[in-house]
């Protein structure tokens, strides 16, 4: 009985992650097949992923992608832990109030939240490209970078700030020596968060971006018509398969840490 | 800290928000409710009413709220086997639930274009079988799969992190009440995770509501969402005015699920991964 | 009190991940018993709750609960409830939702279910509180609606597991006696699972004291002070000085190379023992009339009495005395014969050293 049941649980777990999964490998597959027709099997290559380094237009919107994600979740990273920090403070009312405004963009549609912007860069007479992009993304981020360091806030004890101020520390200090490592995991979550967020923006962008920049959601999006060049499927496995590596790499030093750490 | 250097740090967000969140929003509101010559009219919003329109955002609320079910319906079970499965390492069950988001979301949606296509992967797979095949590419079946697919991750987590939250005292005072597991999950498991059902709700509800990705790819151009209409008056119309008095009304929507949000969820729940 | 066991525990053992969390555990309860099982953190005294509960399954041994096995039975059929640690109340309930939880699962009356609301909650002193959310109550408070929950369903036995725990010390003695009136106005078993060693002594009828799975001594508070069978147990109840002496024969004993008369007999001659005397069992006297002398090192007032220690045979005495008498002063130490409580020598090096320092926390 016990066993059955724990059958069916790891059963329904793999078809999940069979729906999860499918898709990314049917991505992979398609990166390998020297067929530019995605219904057909032409055969294994590997063309595709030495190609893709020669396609201009698929180096550019990858330059521009990873760019926009690191200045945005950078940028959003540094407002919005000053914000938290502010907010923390607050008394209740205006607390609540910035909170309230806090959470509009992450529960507005993205649609709404991307032409809300593109009105705002037309009617301050902007041109739509890289930095309208940029200042889209620092906007739906910052939010999620309160939302990671506010609980880390929470956590902190507020008197170990006023004891460094006690020992003489000045405020900048007391904040860089003591309140920031406090609150850094909180921060590092919130900047992954956000970078991923911006990595993957489709909607968002594609609103703000004008014609001049192209990120890689929006050169997919435009090929989705005419038909995806196969270098994008090399190079999206290759970005997938380098995340996967990485996380593997660093739940394998956390388990090793654990166990030095004697955890039962 | 004293109250000066809390107003000085507050001040760059306040006005950051206040420039690129209220504003914007602002400036649809206007958009919306004036026509082309500047002046106020109610002609944008009334546009929902046309019939084309009035169809769109009736099959955008049936889709979503049948995604947002099915999503309910999916991760439940599996935010319940995470929570109660002792793994090894469970951090790294919940990452494999999240994983999928690292590979491009139009892609992946793209990819399922493929795999339900009339010869696609599927068909192929149920042929090899003696299986009939399965005709749903360009359909709103294909469509609901879609956002299921796509929106799931923000089902599971918010679940799995009221889920986890619950003591397992609490089940046990129940059991040791007399109570079976049927009735525990009803009277307390299930109200104890009311909080990330409903921020699971709204965080599937919303995006499947206003998508216009989803439908465009895997809908062809035969199905048409309320996203894809706004969608073609600024892209392809360039008509600022009737896109954003139908924005208004699809914000509606989106307020009152953000209503529901504010009155059960505590501000926590949704991002916690990291 | 002869054969009438309420709950029997039968060659219990438990492993997690290998290790052994309780070794061949034998116990019985009597019916009306309040039975506490008391030790350190981590010796498997919740762990032994937790299966007499339902919570936990024995990897060997068996669960009698009035002569019939119970073993494999779901923690919802069996007819005994528990308080838990940190009470887990129903926070999405109001308090009379949580204490008619029991009642409505089977199948009780609206007007049973009232009535006993109303009772219980006048039997834990809290009138009135019936549509008050359990956040909104003190921890005090949620304990004794954790009880009240508890007890509407008549159990046979109340398994109470920390309830104390996480309150502070005034409340805690007031919980107390609070919990023994409760005790003899139900007339029913009460199991309770505590580290500390004053509210088992002032509540029990029986105290189980255990270590590292194994029990170490069963008796009432009185034995378990008085005569601990073990340094550990001697350790643990109380303050004590525990000393490494030689038995010379029957009704002496060498402490420190001093003859002292007491009154155990049986051990033989010439046999190492452990020694027990209580802090408050060393008299001090002049110098002249003691067994041994030595001079005081630390005099602190405690309210009723004083603590002192005395450097007497390259010992250091802890002393409870009212009588005061300063640093530096030179005096005898006398100890009546009777107040000397001879222990066997622990047979393992393993016991040896958990007797040294059981960590209360």
């Amino acid at each position: 009985m016990v066993n059955f049941r724990r059958f069916l649980h790891k059963f329904y777990l793999g078809l999940v992650i069979l729906f999860l999964y499918a898709p990314i490998l049917v991505l992979i597959v398609l990166s390998f097949n020297s067929s530019k027709s995605r219904s057909k099997w032409g055969g294994f290559t590997t063309k595709w992923y030495s190609s893709m380094f020669a396609n201009d237009t698929i180096m550019l919107a990858l330059k521009d992608t990873l760019l926009i994600a690191v200045l945005s979740a950078l940028l959003a990273t540094v407002l919005g832990t000053v914000a938290a920090i502010a907010i923390n403070h607050m008394r209740k009312v205006p607390r609540t109030i910035m909170l309230g405004i806090t959470n509009i963009p992450m529960l507005n549609a993205e649609i709404v939240t991307g032409i809300s912007l593109m009105l705002l860069f037309l009617a301050l007479d902007l041109n739509l490209g890289f930095i309208t992009v940029l200042l889209s993304h620092i906007a739906f981020n910052v939010p999620y970078v309160i939302l990671s360091v506010m609980p880390k806030l929470a956590q902190t004890n507020q008197s170990t700030y006023e004891a460094a101020l006690d020992l003489g520390a000045t405020p900048l200090k007391a904040f860089f020596l003591i309140v920031l490592p406090d609150i850094f995991p909180g921060v590092i979550s919130g900047f992954l968060l956000a970078f991923t967020l911006s990595l993957d923006d489709f909607i968002i962008t594609h609103f703000t971006r004008g014609a001049t920049v192209n990120t890689l959601s929006t050169l997919i999006y435009s090929e989705t018509r005419k038909g995806i060049k196969p270098e994008m499927y090399a190079l999206s496995t290759l970005l997938f398969t380098g995340v996967l590596v990485l996380l593997i790499l660093v739940n394998h030093l956390g388990k090793k840490s654990d166990n030095k750490n004697g955890k039962i | 800290m004293k109250r000066k250097s809390t107003f000085l740090l507050s001040t760059p967000y306040g006005l950051w928000m206040l420039g690129f969140t209220i504003i914007p929003l602002v400036m649809i509101l206007y958009y919306g409710l004036t026509g082309r010559n500047g002046g106020f009219t109610l002609e944008n919003i009334r546009l929902i009413a046309t019939e084309e329109n009035l169809k769109a955002l009736w099959l955008s609320i049936r889709l979503s709220l049948l995604s947002t079910l099915l999503c309910l319906l999916v991760a439940y079970p599996l935010a319940m086997i995470l929570r109660n499965t002792k793994f090894k390492n469970s951090r790294f069950m919940v990452m494999l639930f999240i994983m999928p988001m690292w590979m491009n979301s139009l892609l992946r949606i793209i990819a399922w274009q493929n795999i339900l296509e009339r010869r696609g992967v599927l068909n192929t797979l149920l042929e090899l079988l003696h299986l009939p095949a399965l005709n749903i590419i360009n359909s709103p079946a294909a469509i609901v799969l879609g956002m299921v697919y796509d929106f799931l991750p923000f089902m599971v987590l918010p679940l799995y992190n009221t889920l986890v939250k619950i003591d397992e005292n609490v089940i046990n005072a129940a059991h040791d009440l007399g109570a079976n597991n049927f009735y525990t999950f009803t009277k307390i498991i299930f109200p104890l995770s009311m909080p990330g059902v409903i921020s699971g709700i709204t965080m599937v509800f919303v995006p499947s509501l206003t998508t216009f990705v989803i439908s465009d790819i895997l809908g062809g151009s035969k199905v048409l969402l309320i996203g894809n209409i706004i969608e073609q008056q600024f892209q392809k119309l360039n008509n600022w005015h009737s896109g954003s008095g139908l924005s208004l009304v699809l914000m509606v929507f989106v307020l009152i699920s953000m209503a529901l949000v504010g009155k059960y969820d505590k501000g926590e729940g949704s991002a916690g991964v990291w | 009190m002869i054969d009438n066991k309420l709950i029997e525990l039968v060659g219990i053992t438990k492993r997690y991940n290998g290790s052994t969390v309780i070794d061949d555990l034998n116990l019985y309860i009597r019916e009306n018993e309040f039975l506490t099982l008391l030790g350190p953190s981590g010796c498997g005294k919740t762990t032994t709750l937790r299966i007499i509960g339902g919570f936990e399954s024995p990897d060997e041994g068996k669960v009698l609960f009035g002569g019939k096995d119970i073993t494999k039975l779901p923690p919802n059929e069996r007819q005994l409830n528990t308080v838990f640690q940190k009470y887990a109340l129903f926070t999405h309930m109001t308090i009379a939702e949580n204490i008619a939880f029991g009642l409505k699962i089977k199948k009780k009356s609206k007007q049973y279910i009232k009535d006993k609301i109303k009772y219980a909650l006048k039997l834990v002193n809290l009138d009135g509180y019936e549509n008050r959310m359990p956040d909104s109550l003190s921890g005090g408070q949620q304990q004794r609606i954790a009880i009240a929950r508890a007890i509407v369903n008549e159990p046979k036995v109340l398994l109470l597991d920390e309830p104390l725990g996480a309150l502070d010390l005034k409340l805690r003695q007031d919980m107390q006696y609070e919990l023994i009136r409760l005790k003899n106005e139900l007339g029913i078993t009460f199991v309770y699972v505590t580290h500390d060693q004053e509210e088992a002594l002032t509540m029990s009828d029986t105290i189980m004291v255990m270590n590292q799975g194994y029990i170490q001594q069963i008796g009432s508070p009185e034995d378990i002070y008085n005569e601990p069978e073990n340094a550990f147990v001697a350790d643990f109840i109380g303050e004590s000085n525990i000393l490494s002496a030689t038995m010379v024969k029957d009704r002496l004993v060498n402490i420190l190379g001093v003859n002292f008369t007491c009154v155990d007999e049986g051990f033989g001659q010439n046999t190492p023992v452990d020694v027990v005397i209580r802090p408050e069992d060393i008299d001090l006297v002049d110098p002249e009339d003691g067994v041994l002398t030595g001079h005081v090192t630390s005099l602190i007032f405690k309210g009723v009495h004083y603590e002192m220690e005395v450097m007497a045979g390259g010992f250091e005495w802890l002393v409870h005395s009212t009588d005061m008498a300063p640093v530096g002063s030179k005096v005898g130490i006398r100890v009546d014969p009777f107040d000397i409580q001879i222990m066997h020598k622990p047979e393992s090096e393993d016991e040896a050293v958990s007797a040294k320092g059981p960590e209360a926390w």
